[in-house]
Parts: structure tokens; sequence; C-alpha cells
């Protein structure tokens, strides 16, 4: 029993020390998740206003109190068939640096999963993926109980350029 | 009892600055043999206080350098020297090199003195012709013994009112030598008259230093009023057997300085001739390297002064803002009736009334008089004019105009290149002036007034007016058009502004320097603003700026389009109109042109050039938003115009990237994101290619024999 306790113990601080907890998110049936510290909020879809000659997976840009904000759907910068827009579609407001300057977008995906915490060492190295366009995109591949969770690159997801 | 003054360093740097400005303007006034004492005043009082700041934050490098100017100054002003021109030249360069060593202090470097020590050896020279020169062997004398004054200092009872610490004094003495302290507090009332805020100390210090008796009065120089202050030379208080030496220095000092004076005088005059030639090559030089620190320090002046009539104004606003919303919480706790109804349109009509009013105010903030811009173009045209041998008279016009902080930074480089253009290739010379019978005196003229909702900024000069064979000789040259190209003395004038358009055989020191007029025309477009220019040869060249009052709000027009909504603004739209089928050409592919009145337009379909589908494509059941871009006219195709409103402007580009003919985008009361269209983007966008350029005339030519 005691023993118990001081192996829990031990997890928490184990935890503590390189942990970070990632919020997960279903897209096409697969997991995927990002660093909880660049989620700023989680919104319903809404319509938003098309910015002309964008790429496809800019749908477009909304108004977060204020701010101009432009939405990317995830499925189509992946080249996943797009889904129809439903009542579990959210957007993930995420705050990241791209090329040291701080930018704020969204992100539309199927729906939200959890909130994991998952250290730097589970996370596994990519496969060789045969698209290499997709595999700079992603982090690392992890096994959380039986499923698998794709962490993704944010930084390269929404970089435009 | 220490006071971290490093937070006041922001105001002693903007203050000077200031002071520095108004030195200039006041020096640019001052005409040797017939200066206006209140004028010298003025520069000395800038002078002054520059160096009393300076000193009291310790930059003493800067306060050094004041020193020699202020003493300069204050000789004038007592009618012991006259003024010449040399004089104001010479402190027009120390206003140069000072704004430099205030640059560098407020970005925290140490300062580069060389050019500051040849000025101030310069200074020097002029001063130790009379004076000087004594002084200066004066203090050699001193320096070779060491003196011990007695300074008796008795402040005044108010003394701390005028914020001065006996302590900071104190502590100035002691560094210059080794200093004894005694306090007489014999003064002290008893505690119950005893007022905290009141002085009644007296201080007796023994000094003995090397520096002359001037470096002690220097550091009771702001006391002077308020407090008696005696200095005198004597032994020290507990080395007595010192009196005899420093009493015999006493006496010897007025011999040396007579003795030395003449010899010093003599050699001073004879070195000052080859210092004055040597140094005009190395001082140029300076000036060419200075802008470098000048510009990271720019970045972080960002506080502006405001009008406490603005803020008064304001606070006004707010009041009524603050009642006018106690009266619409009050119809809400209301029932509901009809009569409740009424009261509440009439109350937000009001609060619609007040945010107006509220949005205006806030925005005049921000606004300040174009006199900040123009003020630094006398010191321009003078330098220049002198530099190009050229006569110059320079008037400045609407100098009350006020304008948007942000655009008034951005617009003055390029006001700054386009009046070097007319000083330069702009204004003959005087010889060729009377040959073509004008006056031998040209004139520059910046002239700025409001004309709706946008502000206007004209530099007119009576010069030569542009060449247009030269222009279009070199345009072919660089393969902007072809020999073979019609073009009139308008669209010809326009070219200068073709990036590409290049002026290399011309470069001089004034104008030419790389920076093309294509870049002037992209500074002033990224201010939402346009620039053309009018010439008439013999007569002179005119260039308007147009500019809207502020970044941050737009008047704009809401324009349907497919089922989107865009923005074009107000200032850009000529008139809008339906389309009368039959006056529309198709040129080229798919180009087609309408002819309005005697001029043709490119028809630019919006839907098509933003790839938006299930827009109406006939042009007959769609409406023609005729705009003009850079003296450019294009009709942009709309399904429909919807409401004209003021829209705040937000950047699309903070969070996304830039956009090809999107300037911005802005909120709509709806709560949704609107687009507001780049119109010369746009154009560029559609390929249509820009005035002056051959596609679009040999089209339009071909339109005109059809």
């Amino acid at each position: 029993m005691s023993d118990q306790v001081e192996h829990n113990q031990q997890l928490i601080l184990e935890g503590q020390h390189d942990e970070n907890q990632y919020l997960t998110f279903m897209m096409a049936g697969e997991e995927y998740g990002m660093n909880i510290l660049a989620v700023q909020e989680i919104r319903g879809w809404e319509d938003v206003t098309t910015i002309p000659n964008s790429p496809k997976f800019v749908k477009g840009a909304i108004n977060l109190r204020g701010t101009i904000v432009p939405i990317i759907d995830l499925r189509l910068r992946f080249g996943i068939a797009e889904n129809e827009y439903g009542p579990l579609t959210v957007v993930i407001v995420v705050a990241v640096e791209i090329n040291g300057q701080n930018k704020v977008m969204g992100i539309v995906v199927d729906a939200v999963s959890d909130v994991y915490s998952i250290s730097e060492e589970q996370a596994k190295d990519v496969p060789d993926f045969q698209d290499s366009d997709n595999a700079e995109f992603v982090h690392g591949l992890v096994n959380v109980g039986e499923k698998m969770v794709v962490l993704l690159n944010l930084e390269s997801v929404l970089n435009l350029e | 009892m220490s006071i971290d003054l490093s937070q006041f360093f922001e105001v002693f740097f903007e203050e000077s600055l200031e002071g520095l400005d108004a030195m200039e303007a006041e020096l640019l006034n001052l005409e040797p043999g017939n200066e206006d004492m209140e004028t010298i005043n003025t520069i000395f009082r800038a002078a002054h206080s520059i160096k009393g700041g300076s000193g009291t934050f310790g930059f003493t490098s800067v306060s050094d350098f004041t020193h020699v100017l202020e003493t300069l100054l204050d000789q004038i002003r007592d009618g012991q020297r006259a003024l010449t021109a040399e004089h104001v030249n010479l402190l027009l360069k120390s206003v140069d090199c000072l704004r430099g060593m205030l640059a560098a202090l407020q970005a925290e470097q140490e300062p580069d003195l060389t050019e500051a020590d040849e000025i101030r050896k310069r200074f020097e020279v002029i001063l130790g012709m009379a004076e000087q020169s004594s002084s200066d062997s004066q203090t050699t004398a001193e320096s070779l013994s060491e003196n011990t004054y007695q300074i008796d200092f008795k402040p005044h009872p108010h003394l701390f009112k005028t914020g001065n610490e006996p302590l900071y004094m104190i502590s100035e003495l002691a560094e210059l030598g080794e200093l004894e302290t005694q306090a007489f507090y014999d003064a002290i009332p008893d505690i119950d008259s005893l007022h905290a805020e009141e002085c009644f100390l007296a201080w007796r210090f023994f000094l003995t230093t090397s520096k002359p008796e001037s470096a002690i009065s220097e550091i009771f120089e702001w006391v002077e009023d308020d407090a008696d202050i005696e200095i005198v030379v004597c032994g020290g208080l507990f080395e007595t057997d010192l009196t005899d030496d420093s009493d015999a220095s006493i006496e010897n000092t007025p011999h040396v300085k007579q003795d030395d004076a003449r010899p010093a005088e003599e050699s001073q005059v004879s070195v000052s001739q080859p210092t004055k030639t040597t140094q005009a090559g190395p001082a140029a030089s300076n000036n060419a390297k200075k802008p470098e620190p000048k510009k990271s320090s720019d970045s972080s002046a960002t506080s502006i002064r405001v009008g406490i009539d603005k803020v008064d104004s304001l606070i006004n606003m707010v009041g009524e803002l603050v009642i006018t919303q106690a009266m619409l919480s009050q119809i809400g706790e209301q029932e509901i009736t009809e009569s409740t109804i009424t009261a509440l349109q009439e109350g937000l009509a009001q609060l619609a009334h007040n945010t107006r009013d509220l949005q205006e105010n806030v925005m005049r903030i921000r606004m300040l008089p174009i006199s900040f811009v123009f003020s630094r173009f006398p010191r321009l045209v003078r330098d220049t004019s002198q530099k190009l041998n050229k006569q110059v008279e320079l008037k400045l016009l609407g100098e009350q105009t006020e304008l948007d902080k942000t655009v008034m930074e951005k617009i003055s480089d390029p006001m700054v290149h386009l009046v070097r253009n007319s000083l330069d290739h702009g204004l003959e010379t005087p010889e060729q002036r009377v040959a073509a019978g004008k006056d031998p005196v040209g004139t520059v003229t910046l002239n700025a007034f409001h004309q709706g909702g946008n502000i206007v900024i004209e530099i007119m000069d009576d010069g030569q007016g542009l060449n247009t064979d030269k222009i279009r000789s070199k345009a072919i040259a660089n393969g902007l058009i072809q020999e073979t190209d019609e073009l009139s003395a308008d669209e010809i004038n326009e070219l200068i502004f073709m990036p590409g358009f290049s002026t290399a055989d011309e470069v001089s020191d004034i104008s030419g320097r790389g920076v093309g007029m294509d870049v002037v025309r992209r500074n002033i477009q990224a201010l939402n603003g346009s620039v053309e220019v009018a010439s008439a040869p013999g007569v002179g060249s005119t260039f308007t700026i147009r500019l809207p009052l502020t970044l941050a709000i737009l008047d704009g027009q809401l324009v349907k389009v497919a089922q989107h909504t865009y923005i074009i603004p107000l200032i850009s739209i000529v008139e809008s109109l339906q389309i009368d089928i039959s006056k529309v050409s198709r040129v080229g592919k798919d180009l087609d042109v309408l002819r309005l009145r005697d001029e043709y337009i490119p028809i630019l379909r919006l839907y098509d050039i933003f790839n938006h589908d299930g827009a109406i494509e006939e042009l007959d059941k769609t409406l023609l938003v005729v705009v003009k871009s850079d003296n450019h006219k294009v009709g942009l195709l709309v399904d429909d115009l919807l409401a004209q409103q003021q829209v705040v402007i937000k950047s699309l580009e903070a969070n996304y990237q830039k956009v090809d003919g999107i300037s911005g985008a802005t909120i709509l009361g709806d709560g949704r994101v609107s687009l507001i269209i780049d119109i010369s983007g746009l154009i560029k966008l559609s390929g249509l290619k820009r005035p002056g350029s051959q596609e679009l005339i040999v089209e339009q030519k071909a339109v005109g024999a059809a």
C-alpha cells in the first residue's frame, strides 16, 4: 500500500518535470494533439468572411472581439476530404509564433476530444511518410492507452508561406 | 535619499530635442548684423536648459559641449561680440551634433564625441580671440598648483521648494577634489516653529582642488538666487601650514594670466586658420554617418503632447456620454410603452451623436499641426541651397493644418525627397533664372490644406519644370516605353514614378541617391494616399500629395459582390453608374472598356479578380463604381451598392498575411468582418498595366480608332 503511494508520488514528481499537456481533437477518425499552452479558446463554427484568392484551406476570417482572425480548415490543410460542418464542428483558437511574429489563428476540427499529459520521451519519432508535405506538420506520435495520438507541429501547420 | 533619475530621462530627451528644434528655428531667423535680442535670448535659454538638464542627469559630454555654446551666446547677448554668419553656421552644426549626442544617449550608447570635440575646438578658437585664451591659461596655471577654496553656502529657507537638494551639490563638490565640510545648525529654531519644508542649515566647505573656481560656481549655478554663496581662495581649515603656499599661488595666478595671455592668443589665432580648413572635410563626412544612430531612437519616441483644451473637451464628451447612458438605462427599467420607445429612439440617436463626437475628439488627440514636419524644411532648404549655390526662398502655407501623428511621421521622408528634388533638379541657378527673365531667387512653396476628409500637401517650385524629352528618352532607354509610343506630357511626367526609372547619371549629394520617386510613391500609397505631378516647362512643377487624415478610420462605400461585402474607400470613388451597354467595347481577349464622356474606362470585374462564384455577370444588370488611383481611372463591377459608413481599419496582416488587392479589414455593425479594397493593388492584381505603360495605351488607342 505504502509502496503504491510512493510510486504514485514519484509519478507526479516526474510529471512535474517534463510532461506537457496536450489538447486532443478528432479529425477523420484520428486523434490529434496540440500543446495546450498554445490554445486560447474553443468556439463553435460560425460563418466566416472569405478572403479572396487565399489557399483552399483558409476558410476566411472572423471577428474575435475586435481582432481579425483567419480560420484554417485542418482537413483541407492535410488534404483530407472536406466534411460538412455540423454542431460538433469546433474552431480551436491558437496563438503561435510564426517567423518571430505572434499570430492568432483558428483551426477547424471535427470535434474536441481530451486533455493528456505526455512527456517528451513518450513521443515517438515520425515514421517516414510517403507524402512529405504532411510530415513536417507532425511533431511526433504517442500511445495513450490503446490509442495513438498524432502530436502536431502547430508552427508549420499554420505557417502559410 | 537617492532618487532614480532614469525615470526622468525620457522627459529630458524630449524637452532637449524640443529645445534644439527651437534653437534651430530661431537660428535660421537670425540675420547677422541685424539680430533681434529676443531671438538670441530664446536660443540662449534653450541652450541653458539643455546644459542644466544634462548636468543634472550626469550627461557631462552634453553639458560640457553646451557650455562653450552658451558662453558664445552669452557674449553675443551682452553685446561683447558681434554675431557673424560663421557663428550661425557653427551653432547650427552644434545643434546637429547635440541631436546626435542625445540620440546616442537615448539609445543608451556612448555618444561619438569626435564631431563634438571638433566643433568645440572651433568655438574655443572663436572665444579665444578675445578672452578664452586668458581663462585657458588661467586653467593651466591653476592646474599646476592645487588651491583650497573656502565656500560659504547659506541657503535661503525656501531652497527645498525650488527642488534643489544640497546633498547632490555637496557630493558634486566632493568629486572636484578633497572636501571638508562643516555644517552650521545654529539657525534651527525650536521644534514648535520648525518647518520640515524649510532649510535652516548652512555649510562651510573647504575644497582642495586643481579645478578653477568656475567649476565650483557652476555647481551652485542653479541656486545662486536661492542662497548666499561666497567662494574665496584660502588655506585649509585643518592644514593651516598650507596657507602660505596657496596664498602664494593666488598671487601668482594673476601674473601668470597676464604673462601668458598674449602669446597664447597669438598662437591660437595662427592655429585657427588651418583648423577651419581641415574641419570641413571630417564634419561633412560625419554628417553622412549620423543618421544611423538616429534611426534606432526614433522608434522609442512614442509619446505625444496634447493640448489641455483637447483633454478638456474629451472630458466634456465623456460626461455627456455618461448622462446619455444614465438616461438609457432609466428607460430600460421602465415598462415598455409607445412613449418609452420614442424616448429610447431619441436616446439612441443622442448616443450615436455622443459616440461620434467622442470618436472625433479622440482622433483629434492624435492630430498635430503639420508645422511639425514643415519646420525641418527651412534648415534643409538653407543648407541645400548653399551647397548648390542657388538662391531659394521657402514659403510655408497652412502650417496649422492638422494631421494624424502616424501619418505625419511617415510622410516626412517622402516630402524631404520631393523638396530636395525641387531644389536640385527643379530650380535653376541664379544665372539661368536671370537669363530666362525670372527673379534670381527661386521659390519653393509648401502648402497644406484639408479637402474633404483628406489632407493635401503641395510642393511647388517655380523652376524649369520636368524635362519631358529627357524623361522620355530615359524611359525608352530603360525599356519602360517603346520608341513608337505617343504619350502626352502628363503621361510622360507620370513615368518618373515608375520603378526602374533610374536617374543614375544625375546622382548628386542632394538627390538621386538610390531612393527613387517610385519609393516616394510607394511610401505614400502605403498610407492610402496618392501623389501626382503637374509641370509646365519654364514655369515650374507641383507635386501634390493626398493623404487620409488618419490611418485608423476611413469613409467607406459598402458594395456587394456575389454574397460578399467589400468596402471601397470613399475618397477614391469618382462616381457610380449604371452601365450603358452600347458604350462598352471589348478590347483584346477579355478587357471591356466603357466610353464615359471623353474617357475610356477599363472595367474590372471584381468577382473575376477575387474568384467569387454567383455574381451577376451581365454588364447591364450590375453597377460600375468608377475609382481613381494615381491619376488613373478604372471601373469596378459590383452587384450592388450598400450603405456608406465610417469603418475602423483593422489589420488583416497581423494574424494572417498580406492579401493582394486588399488593404485591410473592418468589422461591420452586425459583427461580421468585411475587407477593404486597395485600388492600386487591385489594378496590379487585375493584370491591367499602369498608365504610361504601353499595353493599356495601345489598347485605348485601338478603341479610339474603332
